[in-house]
Protein backbone atom coordinates (compact mmCIF):
# COMPACT_ATOMS: atom_id res chain seq x y z
CA UNK A 1 0.00 0.00 0.00
CA UNK A 2 1.20 3.49 -0.87
CA UNK A 3 0.29 6.32 1.50
CA UNK A 4 -0.83 9.67 0.02
CA UNK A 5 -1.61 12.77 2.07
CA UNK A 6 -4.17 15.09 0.48
CA UNK A 7 -4.55 18.59 1.95
CA UNK A 8 -7.67 20.51 1.08
CA UNK A 9 -7.44 24.26 0.52
CA UNK A 10 -9.33 24.72 3.80
CA UNK A 11 -6.54 22.84 5.59
CA UNK A 12 -8.41 19.57 6.13
CA UNK A 13 -6.07 16.58 5.73
CA UNK A 14 -6.92 13.16 4.29
CA UNK A 15 -4.38 10.37 4.75
CA UNK A 16 -5.33 7.59 2.35
CA UNK A 17 -3.71 4.64 0.61
CA UNK A 18 -3.59 3.40 -2.96
CA UNK A 19 -1.82 0.70 -4.92
CA UNK A 20 0.91 0.75 -7.56
CA UNK A 21 -0.46 1.60 -11.00
CA UNK A 22 -3.47 3.56 -9.76
CA UNK A 23 -3.66 7.23 -10.65
CA UNK A 24 -3.69 9.92 -8.01
CA UNK A 25 -7.18 10.81 -9.26
CA UNK A 26 -8.41 7.23 -8.70
CA UNK A 27 -6.99 7.27 -5.18
CA UNK A 28 -8.73 10.55 -4.36
CA UNK A 29 -12.03 9.39 -5.87
CA UNK A 30 -11.92 5.94 -4.23
CA UNK A 31 -11.38 7.56 -0.84
CA UNK A 32 -13.99 10.30 -1.23
CA UNK A 33 -11.41 13.09 -1.01
CA UNK A 34 -13.42 16.20 -1.97
CA UNK A 35 -12.24 18.86 -4.41
CA UNK A 36 -11.46 16.76 -7.46
CA UNK A 37 -14.11 16.60 -10.20
CA UNK A 38 -12.44 14.51 -12.92
CA UNK A 39 -15.14 15.38 -15.44
CA UNK A 40 -13.51 13.56 -18.38
CA UNK A 41 -13.00 10.35 -16.42
CA UNK A 42 -9.21 10.49 -16.28
CA UNK A 43 -8.39 11.06 -19.95
CA UNK A 44 -6.28 14.23 -19.56
CA UNK A 45 -8.99 16.18 -21.36
CA UNK A 46 -10.70 18.54 -18.91
CA UNK A 47 -8.26 19.86 -16.28
CA UNK A 48 -10.66 19.34 -13.35
CA UNK A 49 -8.37 17.09 -11.31
CA UNK A 50 -5.73 19.77 -10.74
CA UNK A 51 -3.48 19.17 -7.70
CA UNK A 52 -0.27 20.75 -6.41
CA UNK A 53 2.46 18.27 -5.55
CA UNK A 54 4.87 19.29 -2.76
CA UNK A 55 8.31 20.30 -4.08
CA UNK A 56 10.15 17.37 -2.42
CA UNK A 57 7.93 14.97 -4.32
CA UNK A 58 7.39 16.73 -7.63
CA UNK A 59 10.81 15.72 -8.99
CA UNK A 60 10.07 12.05 -8.33
CA UNK A 61 7.24 12.12 -10.87
CA UNK A 62 7.42 11.42 -14.58
CA UNK A 63 7.40 14.66 -16.58
CA UNK A 64 4.05 16.06 -17.69
CA UNK A 65 3.35 15.57 -21.40
CA UNK A 66 2.28 18.36 -23.74
CA UNK A 67 -1.44 17.71 -23.27
CA UNK A 68 -1.21 17.93 -19.51
CA UNK A 69 0.91 21.09 -19.73
CA UNK A 70 -1.61 22.68 -22.10
CA UNK A 71 -4.52 22.07 -19.72
CA UNK A 72 -2.61 23.18 -16.63
CA UNK A 73 -1.53 26.28 -18.55
CA UNK A 74 -5.19 27.28 -18.81
CA UNK A 75 -5.96 27.34 -15.10
CA UNK A 76 -5.46 30.75 -13.50
CA UNK A 77 -4.53 28.91 -10.29
CA UNK A 78 -1.42 27.26 -11.76
CA UNK A 79 1.51 26.97 -9.33
CA UNK A 80 4.91 25.27 -9.15
CA UNK A 81 4.12 21.59 -8.68
CA UNK A 82 0.76 21.79 -10.50
CA UNK A 83 -0.23 18.46 -12.05
CA UNK A 84 -3.34 16.68 -13.23
CA UNK A 85 -4.04 13.89 -10.77
CA UNK A 86 -5.21 11.55 -13.55
CA UNK A 87 -1.71 11.66 -15.08
CA UNK A 88 0.24 10.85 -11.89
CA UNK A 89 0.61 7.09 -11.55
CA UNK A 90 1.47 5.64 -8.14
CA UNK A 91 4.66 3.67 -7.52
CA UNK A 92 6.58 2.67 -4.42
CA UNK A 93 8.77 5.81 -4.51
CA UNK A 94 5.74 7.95 -3.85
CA UNK A 95 4.85 6.43 -0.46
CA UNK A 96 4.04 9.36 1.85
CA UNK A 97 3.63 11.96 -0.93
CA UNK A 98 1.93 15.24 0.00
CA UNK A 99 -0.55 16.76 -2.41
CA UNK A 100 -2.48 20.02 -1.98
CA UNK A 101 -5.85 20.67 -3.60
CA UNK A 102 -6.44 24.08 -5.20
CA UNK A 103 -9.20 26.39 -3.98
CA UNK A 104 -11.06 25.97 -7.30
CA UNK A 105 -11.05 23.49 -10.14
CA UNK A 106 -11.35 25.13 -13.54
CA UNK B 1 -30.68 28.38 -50.02
CA UNK B 2 -34.05 26.58 -50.23
CA UNK B 3 -36.09 26.38 -47.04
CA UNK B 4 -37.63 22.93 -46.57
CA UNK B 5 -40.71 22.89 -44.36
CA UNK B 6 -40.87 21.31 -40.93
CA UNK B 7 -44.04 19.38 -41.82
CA UNK B 8 -42.18 17.66 -44.69
CA UNK B 9 -39.56 16.20 -42.34
CA UNK B 10 -39.45 12.40 -42.23
CA UNK B 11 -39.97 11.54 -38.57
CA UNK B 12 -38.87 7.91 -38.83
CA UNK B 13 -35.17 7.82 -39.76
CA UNK B 14 -35.35 4.01 -40.11
CA UNK B 15 -37.48 4.52 -43.25
CA UNK B 16 -34.54 6.29 -44.95
CA UNK B 17 -31.48 4.83 -46.69
CA UNK B 18 -28.63 5.05 -44.19
CA UNK B 19 -26.36 7.05 -46.48
CA UNK B 20 -29.08 9.63 -47.07
CA UNK B 21 -29.41 10.54 -43.39
CA UNK B 22 -28.39 14.17 -43.08
CA UNK B 23 -28.28 15.33 -39.46
CA UNK B 24 -27.28 18.85 -40.52
CA UNK B 25 -30.98 19.39 -41.38
CA UNK B 26 -31.97 21.95 -38.72
CA UNK B 27 -35.57 20.69 -38.84
CA UNK B 28 -34.65 17.58 -36.83
CA UNK B 29 -33.90 19.94 -33.93
CA UNK B 30 -36.74 22.35 -34.67
CA UNK B 31 -39.12 19.38 -34.39
CA UNK B 32 -38.07 18.94 -30.78
CA UNK B 33 -37.42 15.21 -30.50
CA UNK B 34 -36.80 13.89 -34.06
CA UNK B 35 -33.04 14.32 -33.55
CA UNK B 36 -33.10 11.61 -30.85
CA UNK B 37 -34.01 8.74 -33.21
CA UNK B 38 -31.88 10.10 -36.08
CA UNK B 39 -28.77 10.01 -33.93
CA UNK B 40 -29.73 6.74 -32.24
CA UNK B 41 -29.68 5.09 -35.66
CA UNK B 42 -26.30 6.59 -36.56
CA UNK B 43 -24.76 5.62 -33.20
CA UNK B 44 -25.88 2.02 -33.69
CA UNK B 45 -25.41 1.51 -37.42
CA UNK B 46 -22.87 4.04 -38.67
CA UNK B 47 -21.28 5.93 -35.77
CA UNK B 48 -18.73 7.73 -37.97
CA UNK B 49 -21.07 8.76 -40.75
CA UNK B 50 -20.11 10.44 -44.03
CA UNK B 51 -22.66 12.73 -45.63
CA UNK B 52 -21.62 13.40 -49.23
CA UNK B 53 -24.09 16.14 -49.97
CA UNK B 54 -25.56 18.67 -47.57
CA UNK B 55 -26.30 22.40 -47.60
CA UNK B 56 -23.00 22.72 -45.72
CA UNK B 57 -20.97 20.57 -48.10
CA UNK B 58 -19.67 17.07 -47.41
CA UNK B 59 -19.00 16.29 -43.75
CA UNK B 60 -18.40 13.50 -41.23
CA UNK B 61 -20.71 13.06 -38.24
CA UNK B 62 -19.14 11.73 -35.04
CA UNK B 63 -21.95 10.44 -32.86
CA UNK B 64 -20.59 8.23 -30.05
CA UNK B 65 -19.33 9.64 -26.74
CA UNK B 66 -15.86 8.11 -26.85
CA UNK B 67 -15.20 9.02 -30.48
CA UNK B 68 -16.23 12.62 -29.77
CA UNK B 69 -13.90 12.76 -26.78
CA UNK B 70 -11.08 11.45 -29.01
CA UNK B 71 -11.64 14.10 -31.70
CA UNK B 72 -12.07 16.92 -29.19
CA UNK B 73 -8.91 15.98 -27.33
CA UNK B 74 -6.71 15.61 -30.42
CA UNK B 75 -6.56 19.24 -31.52
CA UNK B 76 -3.39 18.48 -33.46
CA UNK B 77 -5.34 16.08 -35.72
CA UNK B 78 -8.49 18.18 -35.92
CA UNK B 79 -8.17 21.93 -36.50
CA UNK B 80 -10.67 24.46 -35.15
CA UNK B 81 -9.86 26.94 -37.94
CA UNK B 82 -11.49 28.78 -39.58
CA UNK B 83 -14.80 28.12 -37.78
CA UNK B 84 -16.28 25.77 -35.20
CA UNK B 85 -19.77 25.78 -36.73
CA UNK B 86 -20.84 23.35 -39.44
CA UNK B 87 -21.35 26.19 -41.93
CA UNK B 88 -18.57 28.61 -42.81
CA UNK B 89 -18.89 32.21 -41.68
CA UNK B 90 -19.40 34.84 -44.37
CA UNK B 91 -16.28 36.80 -45.19
CA UNK B 92 -17.83 40.20 -44.62
CA UNK B 93 -17.08 40.16 -40.90
CA UNK B 94 -14.07 37.92 -40.32
CA UNK B 95 -14.40 37.81 -36.53
CA UNK B 96 -11.35 36.52 -34.72
CA UNK B 97 -12.25 34.25 -31.83
CA UNK B 98 -9.84 31.99 -30.01
CA UNK B 99 -12.44 29.21 -29.96
CA UNK B 100 -11.77 29.05 -33.73
CA UNK B 101 -7.97 29.28 -33.53
CA UNK B 102 -5.28 26.63 -33.27
CA UNK B 103 -2.14 26.96 -31.20
CA UNK B 104 -0.10 28.95 -30.46
CA UNK B 105 -2.58 31.81 -30.96
CA UNK B 106 -5.38 29.98 -29.18
CA UNK B 107 -3.48 29.57 -25.94
CA UNK B 108 -2.21 33.17 -25.93
CA UNK B 109 -5.66 34.65 -26.30
CA UNK B 110 -7.50 32.19 -24.11
CA UNK B 111 -5.09 32.55 -21.22
CA UNK B 112 -5.64 36.33 -21.38
CA UNK B 113 -9.44 36.07 -21.35
CA UNK B 114 -9.89 33.08 -19.04
CA UNK B 115 -9.54 34.92 -15.70
CA UNK B 116 -12.68 36.96 -16.41
CA UNK B 117 -14.83 33.89 -15.81
CA UNK B 118 -12.52 32.08 -13.37
CA UNK B 119 -14.14 30.78 -10.18
CA UNK B 120 -12.07 33.24 -8.11
CA UNK B 121 -13.83 36.17 -9.78
CA UNK B 122 -17.22 34.51 -9.72
CA UNK B 123 -17.40 34.42 -5.95
CA UNK B 124 -17.66 38.24 -6.02
CA UNK B 125 -20.64 38.03 -8.37
CA UNK B 126 -22.69 35.37 -6.64
CA UNK B 127 -24.73 37.63 -4.37
CA UNK B 128 -25.46 40.09 -7.18
CA UNK B 129 -26.65 37.29 -9.44
CA UNK B 130 -28.84 35.88 -6.65
CA UNK B 131 -30.44 39.31 -6.10
CA UNK B 132 -31.29 39.63 -9.78
CA UNK B 133 -32.63 36.08 -10.04
CA UNK B 134 -34.79 36.66 -6.95
CA UNK B 135 -36.22 39.90 -8.38
CA UNK B 136 -37.19 38.18 -11.63
CA UNK B 137 -38.82 35.22 -9.87
CA UNK B 138 -40.71 37.47 -7.40
CA UNK B 139 -42.21 39.30 -10.36
CA UNK B 140 -43.71 36.23 -12.08
CA UNK B 141 -47.51 35.88 -12.31
CA UNK B 142 -48.47 32.91 -10.12
CA UNK B 143 -51.44 30.88 -11.40
CA UNK B 144 -51.42 32.47 -14.86
CA UNK B 145 -50.08 31.07 -18.12
CA UNK B 146 -46.92 32.83 -19.32
CA UNK B 147 -43.88 32.22 -21.52
CA UNK B 148 -41.00 30.95 -19.37
CA UNK B 149 -38.50 31.53 -22.21
CA UNK B 150 -39.23 35.24 -22.43
CA UNK B 151 -40.02 36.10 -18.81
CA UNK B 152 -37.35 33.99 -17.14
CA UNK B 153 -34.70 32.45 -19.39
CA UNK B 154 -34.02 35.39 -21.73
CA UNK B 155 -34.62 37.99 -19.02
CA UNK B 156 -32.26 36.24 -16.65
CA UNK B 157 -29.45 35.63 -19.14
CA UNK B 158 -29.87 39.19 -20.45
CA UNK B 159 -29.50 40.61 -16.94
CA UNK B 160 -26.61 38.32 -16.12
CA UNK B 161 -24.74 39.19 -19.30
CA UNK B 162 -25.35 42.90 -18.67
CA UNK B 163 -24.02 42.37 -15.13
CA UNK B 164 -20.95 40.52 -16.39
CA UNK B 165 -20.06 43.27 -18.89
CA UNK B 166 -21.36 46.07 -16.64
CA UNK B 167 -23.48 46.90 -19.70
CA UNK B 168 -26.46 49.28 -19.21
CA UNK B 169 -29.28 47.13 -17.75
CA UNK B 170 -31.94 49.07 -19.70
CA UNK B 171 -30.30 47.84 -22.94
CA UNK B 172 -29.88 44.25 -21.76
CA UNK B 173 -32.20 42.67 -24.33
CA UNK B 174 -29.77 43.72 -27.08
CA UNK B 175 -27.28 41.13 -25.84
CA UNK B 176 -29.33 37.97 -26.48
CA UNK B 177 -30.56 39.56 -29.73
CA UNK B 178 -27.00 40.07 -31.00
CA UNK B 179 -26.15 36.55 -29.94
CA UNK B 180 -29.07 35.15 -31.96
CA UNK B 181 -27.92 37.10 -35.01
CA UNK B 182 -24.32 35.95 -34.73
CA UNK B 183 -25.06 32.26 -35.22
CA UNK B 184 -28.47 32.32 -36.92
CA UNK B 185 -27.67 32.48 -40.66
CA UNK B 186 -29.00 29.68 -42.89
CA UNK B 187 -25.46 29.12 -44.19
CA UNK B 188 -24.02 28.85 -40.66
CA UNK B 189 -26.53 26.74 -38.75
CA UNK B 190 -29.70 26.36 -40.84
CA UNK B 191 -31.38 29.33 -39.11
CA UNK B 192 -33.59 32.10 -40.49
CA UNK B 193 -31.51 35.26 -39.93
CA UNK B 194 -30.66 37.32 -43.05
CA UNK B 195 -27.15 38.55 -43.85
CA UNK B 196 -28.40 42.18 -43.83
CA UNK B 197 -29.93 41.88 -40.36
CA UNK B 198 -26.87 40.11 -39.04
CA UNK B 199 -24.39 42.64 -40.37
CA UNK B 200 -26.45 45.59 -39.14
CA UNK B 201 -26.78 44.01 -35.70
CA UNK B 202 -23.13 43.14 -35.36
CA UNK B 203 -22.11 46.65 -36.45
CA UNK B 204 -24.39 48.09 -33.78
CA UNK B 205 -22.95 45.66 -31.24
CA UNK B 206 -19.42 46.63 -32.11
CA UNK B 207 -20.18 50.37 -31.90
CA UNK B 208 -21.89 50.02 -28.53
CA UNK B 209 -19.08 47.96 -27.05
CA UNK B 210 -16.52 50.33 -28.48
CA UNK B 211 -18.25 53.21 -26.65
CA UNK B 212 -18.34 51.21 -23.44
CA UNK B 213 -14.70 50.27 -23.85
CA UNK B 214 -13.74 53.96 -24.28
CA UNK B 215 -15.85 55.03 -21.27
CA UNK B 216 -14.24 52.43 -19.11
CA UNK B 217 -10.76 53.14 -20.41
CA UNK B 218 -11.19 56.76 -19.32
CA UNK B 219 -11.59 55.67 -15.69
CA UNK B 220 -8.58 56.12 -13.45
CA UNK B 221 -6.58 53.00 -12.60
CA UNK B 222 -7.96 53.20 -9.07
CA UNK B 223 -11.55 53.31 -10.26
CA UNK B 224 -10.97 50.42 -12.63
CA UNK B 225 -9.12 48.25 -10.13
CA UNK B 226 -12.32 47.88 -8.10
CA UNK B 227 -14.37 46.67 -11.05
CA UNK B 228 -14.86 43.00 -11.87
CA UNK B 229 -16.72 43.25 -15.17
CA UNK B 230 -15.34 41.51 -18.24
CA UNK B 231 -14.38 44.74 -20.06
CA UNK B 232 -12.41 46.07 -17.07
CA UNK B 233 -10.69 42.72 -16.64
CA UNK B 234 -9.67 42.74 -20.32
CA UNK B 235 -8.35 46.29 -19.87
CA UNK B 236 -6.44 45.31 -16.75
CA UNK B 237 -4.57 42.51 -18.51
CA UNK B 238 -1.32 43.36 -20.32
CA UNK B 239 -2.12 41.12 -23.29
CA UNK B 240 -5.65 42.36 -23.91
CA UNK B 241 -5.55 46.02 -22.84
CA UNK B 242 -5.13 47.24 -26.46
CA UNK B 243 -7.70 44.85 -27.89
CA UNK B 244 -10.02 47.64 -29.09
CA UNK B 245 -7.28 48.62 -31.58
CA UNK B 246 -7.80 45.22 -33.21
CA UNK B 247 -11.51 45.45 -34.07
CA UNK B 248 -12.09 41.93 -35.41
CA UNK B 249 -10.37 40.39 -32.39
CA UNK B 250 -12.25 42.71 -30.02
CA UNK B 251 -15.64 42.01 -31.58
CA UNK B 252 -14.77 38.32 -31.87
CA UNK B 253 -14.03 38.04 -28.17
CA UNK B 254 -17.10 40.04 -27.18
CA UNK B 255 -19.29 37.87 -29.41
CA UNK B 256 -17.70 34.73 -28.01
CA UNK B 257 -18.54 35.83 -24.48
CA UNK B 258 -22.08 36.87 -25.47
CA UNK B 259 -22.90 33.73 -27.45
CA UNK B 260 -21.13 31.52 -24.93
CA UNK B 261 -23.08 33.05 -22.06
CA UNK B 262 -26.44 33.36 -23.75
CA UNK B 263 -27.89 30.38 -25.61
CA UNK B 264 -26.22 27.93 -23.31
CA UNK B 265 -27.56 29.23 -20.01
CA UNK B 266 -30.86 30.39 -21.50
CA UNK B 267 -31.74 27.00 -22.93
CA UNK B 268 -30.48 25.08 -19.92
CA UNK B 269 -32.79 27.14 -17.71
CA UNK B 270 -35.74 26.29 -19.97
CA UNK B 271 -34.52 22.71 -20.51
CA UNK B 272 -34.57 22.01 -16.78
CA UNK B 273 -38.27 22.89 -16.59
CA UNK B 274 -39.05 20.71 -19.63
CA UNK B 275 -37.03 17.80 -18.25
CA UNK B 276 -38.67 17.92 -14.81
CA UNK B 277 -42.13 18.00 -16.42
CA UNK B 278 -41.32 14.93 -18.49
CA UNK B 279 -40.01 13.20 -15.36
CA UNK B 280 -42.36 14.37 -12.56
CA UNK B 281 -41.01 11.94 -9.97
CA UNK B 282 -37.66 13.72 -10.25
CA UNK B 283 -39.18 17.06 -9.23
CA UNK B 284 -40.54 15.43 -6.06
CA UNK B 285 -37.12 13.94 -5.38
CA UNK B 286 -35.57 17.37 -5.77
CA UNK B 287 -38.08 19.13 -3.52
CA UNK B 288 -37.51 16.52 -0.82
CA UNK B 289 -33.75 16.95 -1.11
CA UNK B 290 -32.60 20.34 -2.46
CA UNK B 291 -28.97 19.33 -1.85
CA UNK B 292 -29.32 17.45 -5.14
CA UNK B 293 -29.37 20.77 -7.03
CA UNK B 294 -25.64 20.83 -7.98
CA UNK B 295 -25.87 17.29 -9.34
CA UNK B 296 -29.06 18.16 -11.18
CA UNK B 297 -27.33 21.16 -12.76
CA UNK B 298 -24.87 18.81 -14.49
CA UNK B 299 -27.73 16.52 -15.49
CA UNK B 300 -29.63 19.46 -17.02
CA UNK B 301 -26.55 20.51 -18.98
CA UNK B 302 -26.14 16.94 -20.29
CA UNK B 303 -29.81 16.28 -21.00
CA UNK B 304 -30.35 19.60 -22.77
CA UNK B 305 -26.93 19.89 -24.48
CA UNK B 306 -27.61 23.52 -25.44
CA UNK B 307 -24.99 23.51 -28.19
CA UNK B 308 -25.60 20.52 -30.46
CA UNK B 309 -22.23 20.40 -32.18
CA UNK B 310 -18.70 21.69 -32.74
CA UNK B 311 -16.89 21.21 -36.01
CA UNK B 312 -13.25 20.54 -36.92
CA UNK B 313 -11.13 20.02 -40.07
CA UNK B 314 -8.81 16.96 -40.20
CA UNK B 315 -5.15 17.98 -40.48
CA UNK B 316 -4.10 14.50 -41.68
CA UNK B 317 -5.73 11.18 -42.55
CA UNK B 318 -7.23 9.70 -39.37
CA UNK B 319 -8.70 6.21 -38.79
CA UNK B 320 -11.72 6.34 -36.52
CA UNK B 321 -14.08 3.46 -35.73
CA UNK B 322 -13.22 1.70 -39.01
CA UNK B 323 -13.50 4.74 -41.27
CA UNK B 324 -10.74 6.84 -42.82
CA UNK B 325 -11.27 10.56 -42.42
CA UNK B 326 -9.14 12.29 -45.07
CA UNK B 327 -6.96 15.31 -44.48
CA UNK B 328 -9.06 18.43 -45.13
CA UNK B 329 -12.41 16.74 -44.42
CA UNK B 330 -15.00 18.51 -42.30
CA UNK B 331 -15.72 16.66 -39.05
CA UNK B 332 -18.74 17.44 -36.86
CA UNK B 333 -18.81 16.26 -33.25
CA UNK B 334 -22.46 15.91 -32.26
CA UNK B 335 -22.36 16.53 -28.51
CA UNK B 336 -26.16 16.15 -28.43
CA UNK B 337 -25.75 12.57 -29.67
CA UNK B 338 -22.76 11.64 -27.52
CA UNK B 339 -24.64 12.77 -24.43
CA UNK B 340 -27.34 10.17 -25.25
CA UNK B 341 -24.85 7.36 -25.97
CA UNK B 342 -26.07 4.32 -24.02
CA UNK B 343 -22.55 2.84 -24.21
CA UNK B 344 -21.34 5.42 -21.68
CA UNK B 345 -24.48 6.82 -20.05
CA UNK B 346 -27.07 4.35 -18.69
CA UNK B 347 -30.69 5.17 -19.66
CA UNK B 348 -29.45 8.31 -21.40
CA UNK B 349 -32.86 9.66 -22.45
CA UNK B 350 -34.03 9.70 -18.83
CA UNK B 351 -33.49 12.78 -16.72
CA UNK B 352 -32.27 11.66 -13.30
CA UNK B 353 -31.51 14.40 -10.75
CA UNK B 354 -29.30 12.11 -8.67
CA UNK B 355 -27.59 10.41 -11.63
CA UNK B 356 -24.18 8.92 -10.75
CA UNK B 357 -21.22 10.60 -12.49
CA UNK B 358 -23.47 13.36 -13.81
CA UNK B 359 -20.45 15.56 -14.49
CA UNK B 360 -19.22 13.09 -17.11
CA UNK B 361 -20.91 14.73 -20.12
CA UNK B 362 -19.79 16.33 -23.37
CA UNK B 363 -21.66 19.64 -23.26
CA UNK B 364 -18.56 21.65 -22.28
CA UNK B 365 -16.34 19.82 -24.76
CA UNK B 366 -12.93 18.38 -23.87
CA UNK B 367 -9.33 19.39 -24.52
CA UNK B 368 -7.90 22.87 -25.00
CA UNK B 369 -11.17 24.27 -26.36
CA UNK B 370 -13.24 23.15 -23.37
CA UNK B 371 -15.80 25.74 -22.31
CA UNK B 372 -14.12 28.34 -20.11
CA UNK B 373 -17.43 29.60 -18.70
CA UNK B 374 -18.41 26.21 -17.28
CA UNK B 375 -18.29 27.30 -13.64
CA UNK B 376 -20.24 30.47 -14.34
CA UNK B 377 -22.91 28.47 -16.16
CA UNK B 378 -23.18 25.97 -13.33
CA UNK B 379 -23.40 28.76 -10.77
CA UNK B 380 -26.15 30.60 -12.64
CA UNK B 381 -28.29 27.49 -13.08
CA UNK B 382 -27.69 26.41 -9.48
CA UNK B 383 -28.76 29.79 -8.06
CA UNK B 384 -31.82 29.83 -10.33
CA UNK B 385 -33.02 26.46 -9.02
CA UNK B 386 -32.20 27.29 -5.40
CA UNK B 387 -34.41 30.36 -5.67
CA UNK B 388 -37.15 28.55 -7.64
CA UNK B 389 -37.48 25.88 -4.95
CA UNK B 390 -37.84 28.55 -2.24
CA UNK B 391 -40.86 30.03 -4.04
CA UNK B 392 -42.75 27.53 -6.15
CA UNK B 393 -44.33 24.17 -5.56
CA UNK B 394 -44.73 23.38 -9.25
CA UNK B 395 -43.96 24.71 -12.72
CA UNK B 396 -46.53 23.07 -14.96
CA UNK B 397 -45.86 23.01 -18.71
CA UNK B 398 -49.28 23.74 -20.24
CA UNK B 399 -48.37 23.38 -23.93
CA UNK B 400 -45.61 21.61 -25.85
CA UNK B 401 -42.66 23.97 -26.28
CA UNK B 402 -41.54 25.34 -29.64
CA UNK B 403 -37.91 24.92 -30.62
CA UNK B 404 -35.13 26.90 -32.27
CA UNK B 405 -34.52 26.11 -35.93
CA UNK B 406 -30.79 25.51 -35.80
CA UNK B 407 -28.36 22.62 -35.93
CA UNK B 408 -26.11 24.48 -33.48
CA UNK B 409 -28.23 26.16 -30.80
CA UNK B 410 -30.40 23.43 -29.33
CA UNK B 411 -33.11 25.31 -27.53
CA UNK B 412 -36.57 26.76 -27.14
CA UNK B 413 -38.46 29.70 -28.61
CA UNK B 414 -41.48 29.40 -26.31
CA UNK B 415 -42.51 27.41 -23.24
CA UNK B 416 -45.92 28.18 -21.73
CA UNK B 417 -46.10 27.35 -18.03
CA UNK B 418 -48.22 27.94 -14.95
CA UNK B 419 -46.74 28.33 -11.46
CA UNK B 420 -48.08 27.17 -8.13
CA UNK B 421 -46.79 29.09 -5.11
CA UNK B 422 -45.21 27.20 -2.24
Amino acid sequence: MIKIIFKEHSGAVHEVTGTEGESLMDVAMNNMVPGIDGDCGGDCACGTCHVIVAADWANKLAQANGEEDALIGMTPDKQDGSRLACQVVLNGDLDGMEVTLPEFQM
Amino acid sequence: MSMPKLEDLTLDPYSLALDSIDVSDSRIFQHGTAWESYFERLRNEDPVHFQKESPFGPFWSITRFEDIQFVDKHHELFSSEPSILIGDMTDELPLEMFIAMDNPRHDEQRVAAQPVVAPRNLADMESLIRERVSAILDDLPVGETFDWVDKVSIELTGQMLATLFDFPQEERRKLPYWSDLAVGLPEISGGDVTVEERNAGLQACFQRFNEIWQERASLSDEERAGKFDLISLLQNSEKTKDMADRPMEFLGNIMLLIVGGNDTTRNSITGGVVALNKNPGEFDKLKNNPSLIPNMVSEIIRWQTPLAHMRRIATEDVELNGKTIKKGDKVVMWYASGNRDERVIPNPDDFIVDRAKARHHLSFGFGIHRCMGNRLAEMQIRITWEEILKRFDSIEVVQDPTYVKSNFVKGYTELLVKLTAK
